[in-house]
């Protein structure tokens, strides 16, 4: 193959001078995990939410919950990206004056934010809807017996029971969400994927600059196992076999 | 006044009818056995009593209160009715004094310290204070039954159902869980219990109740059920459980 | 604000060029990634250590990476493997559509693996020891026993798969192919109408994927009901 090896790439300087690639990449990397850690709340909060509301006997709630998840789940993510930055602001005048004043970045970030955590939000709701189905009649039927509130039956007895069995679907869930955080860029939002590609188009080392950012995402998602592992362990219950324990 | 009444309760999923015009009553300190082919409608009728399942017509009083009424509490009825499962139904994520404390605390509005010292109590009674702090997972079935029904008594019930609480176990531990509800039953504790045991029935009901396709076919005191049952259903079905 | 529909009507013989592309894609990643995919799931499944080992990376790299940075991977690559190939003297144009296509074959092939490898691995034991006491060899046992079982029971996995794959290929955009979304991209931004033509991506895509997504969930009851 034709191509000229420069793996020392990193530790030039930009043309602007004063900062060198890798920081550059390093700003990159920390984008990624600012945009999914937010949109990560997001995504757990509203997806708790709804997945619980499609469980609920009544029959509105389950079909709010229902609407939600179709909608996010039918729209390719690009799109929805579009749709929060460029569409949804001219239809909220204030947004779009305040989007229009401020340093882009924070415009798209607000955009990205919102995007991935509402679509991830629906995959979650199904996943938690899914961990609630697959418990025991009875389990919500022994709370009631007690005295137990609905609100009170789902809080102390069915999620917790629910999100233990869940956690494995719960962190691919959150893999996905790192690994879409890169739609990002295509409103302009300078994470690793786009970094990786700034960098390629500067120096031509696209090789060397892609590799790094797939090494950066591999490293990402090995840690996330391992910590939603610990959790696992944490919170198992003696006595009980769960889906990913041994 | 007796302390469950049932008033003509009759019940539907969709098209099909579970219970035909049921009535019958359990007075206070009564000990009511409800047995029958599987599919006649006895678990239904029994979580009717705590409003687990509504029904479509007809009337049901606990303790002076219309269950189905819509001014009523149905978590403050509930509290006062401990309710016995067939899969027992602990909550597996907790231990077993978490278990019993759950409903006292969050429903009585007991402290902690109250709720656990009563939990204690009432694991001594049913011999399982050792597994205090061991969770449902790491305990035998018949185990697990003894603590669901601490778990129902905690609440200082008025009545407890039970709905085929020794068909899950292995025959080895049906009596340690059948041990508990003479116990109960010798107290005066009223009691509805869905159950096949003839044997229990014998020692402690008072009434029995037979039930068949969603109807009520007999209702009457146990010498009178055992001696001589009027009809022809009840004879088959009795036969067919003692001589097996 | 106002809503310029004439635009739409407009860009429509354009957008449906664009479509087709998109559909296009899809079908031929969809038919190739699956081919490749069963052959990665086989080999996973394979008693040959290195295979098993070769084929499980590509599989996990493939899924740790962003889509995006896949499709910027090939777009680069792509050439210079061909290049390396025929021996020229500089790297072949083959352009955004094109390589898109190679890009989503050899991506959508990881996830095929890992539906056909649950899908082969559904089927018991007892299958493969029949096959193999009635004289068929591996290749014989695979074809006609275990892989059009695992295909069957898979159907509806696979098809929800394709959906996704149908929604993942707007993100040829980002190397500036002309599919569905980028032809839109284009007109929004020619016309300065990102109103009108990003909402009408949207209404078209979630229409046809509520449709088909129903469409699976209506034959998996249907297949459920047959076994």
């Amino acid at each position: 193959m034709n191509y000229h090896w420069n793996w020392g790439v990193f530790f030039q300087e930009t043309p602007e001078g004063g900062t060198f690639y890798w920081e550059i990449l390093l700003s990159g990397l920390g984008w990624t995990l600012a945009v999914s850690v937010v949109a990560w709340l997001i995504a757990m909060l509203a997806g708790s939410v709804i997945g619980t509301l499609r469980t609920t006997q009544n029959r509105w709630l389950t079909a709010t919950g229902h609407c939600w998840v179709e909608l996010f789940r039918n729209i390719p993510l690009l799109v929805q990206m579009f749709l929060w930055y460029f569409v949804i602001p001219e239809f909220v005048p204030p947004l779009k004056r305040w989007m229009v004043s401020t340093d882009p970045v924070y415009a798209q970030f607000i955009s990205a934010v919102l995007c991935l955590g509402l679509f991830t939000s629906a995959r979650i709701a199904e996943q938690v809807r899914a961990g609630i189905q697959s418990l025991p009649r009875g389990q919500r039927l022994a709370g009631m017996a007690l005295g137990l509130t609905p609100l009170q039956t789902y809080r102390h007895v069915l999620l917790p029971e629910a999100f233990r069995i869940i956690i494995p679907p719960l962190t691919s869930e959150t893999m996905n969400l790192i690994k879409n955080s890169s739609i990002a860029l295509t409103i302009g939002l300078a994470e690793l994927t786009f970094r990786a590609r700034e960098i390629g188009e500067y120096t031509f080392s696209f090789f060397e600059a892609f590799t790094a950012a797939t090494l950066v995402y591999v490293i990402i998602s090995m840690s996330a196992n391992r910590v939603m592992a610990v959790v696992e362990r944490r919170v198992a219950v003696p006595g009980l076999i769960t889906a990913g324990g041994n | 006044m007796p302390m469950i009444e049932f008033k003509n309760v009759s019940k539907w999923y969709g098209h099909f009818q579970v219970l035909k015009d049921c009535t019958t009553k359990v007075e206070k300190g009564e000990v009511v056995v409800v047995c029958g082919p599987s599919g006649s409608g006895k678990s239904t009728l029994i979580k009717c009593v705590n409003a687990l399942e509504p029904f479509q017509q007809g009337e049901v009083i606990v303790n002076s209160q219309s269950v189905g009424a819509p001014t009523t509490q149905l978590p403050q009825l509930r509290a006062k009715i401990g309710m016995v499962f067939q899969h027992f139904e602990l909550f597996p994520h907790m231990n077993v004094t978490e278990n019993l404390n759950l409903a006292q605390i969050k429903v009585l509005g007991r402290s902690l310290d109250e709720a656990t010292a009563k939990s204690q109590m009432l694991l001594k009674r049913v011999g399982m204070t050792d597994h205090a702090h061991k969770f449902p997972g790491q305990l035998s079935g018949g185990q697990q039954q003894r603590i669901a029904i601490a778990r129902g008594l905690a609440m200082d019930p008025v009545a407890m159902l039970f709905d085929e609480p020794t068909s899950a176990l292995d025959p080895e531990m049906i009596n340690e869980v059948l041990d508990v509800m003479v116990e109960l039953a010798q107290e005066g504790m009223t009691m509805m219990c869905v159950t096949h045991e003839m044997g229990f029935a014998r020692k402690v009901a008072h009434r029995v109740i037979f039930m068949d396709r969603g109807e009520i076919v007999e209702d009457s005191p146990k010498a009178e059920f055992f001696g001589t049952p009027r009809s022809e259903r009840a004879q088959q079905f009795l036969s067919k459980i003692l001589h097996h | 604000m106002d809503f310029d529909v004439a635009i739409i009507t407009a860009a429509l013989p354009y957008l449906w060029k664009g479509f087709l592309y998109t559909v296009e894609l899809t079908a031929v990643s969809a038919v190739g990634g699956l081919f490749f995919g069963t052959l990665l799931a086989l080999a996973r499944l394979s008693s040959l250590k290195p295979l098993q080992t070769v084929a499980a990376a590509y599989v996990n790299l493939m899924r740790s990476i962003p889509l995006v940075l896949v499709i910027f991977w090939f777009f680069f690559l792509v050439p210079l493997m061909l290049q390396s190939v025929t021996g020229a003297e500089r790297p072949p144009q083959v352009g955004a559509e094109r390589t898109a296509i190679i890009t989503f074959i050899l991506f959508e092939a990881a996830y095929f693996c890992e539906i056909m490898r649950a899908g082969i691995q559904s089927i018991p034991r007892g299958q493969v020891w029949s096959a193999y006491a009635l004289g068929l060899n591996y290749s014989q046992t695979m074809r006609l026993v275990i892989l059009p079982q695992a295909f069957r029971n898979m159907i509806p996995v696979l098809l929800t798969q394709i959906i996704i794959l149908f929604q993942d290929t707007s993100l040829v955009y980002v190397i500036s192919a002309t599919d569905f979304v980028g032809a839109a991209a284009k007109v929004a931004q020619r016309d300065s109408k990102l109103v009108e033509m990003y909402l009408f991506v949207a209404v078209v895509y979630f229409v046809l994927c509520y449709s088909l997504s129903f469409a699976v969930k209506h034959l998996q009851r249907k297949i459920a009901v047959i076994r």
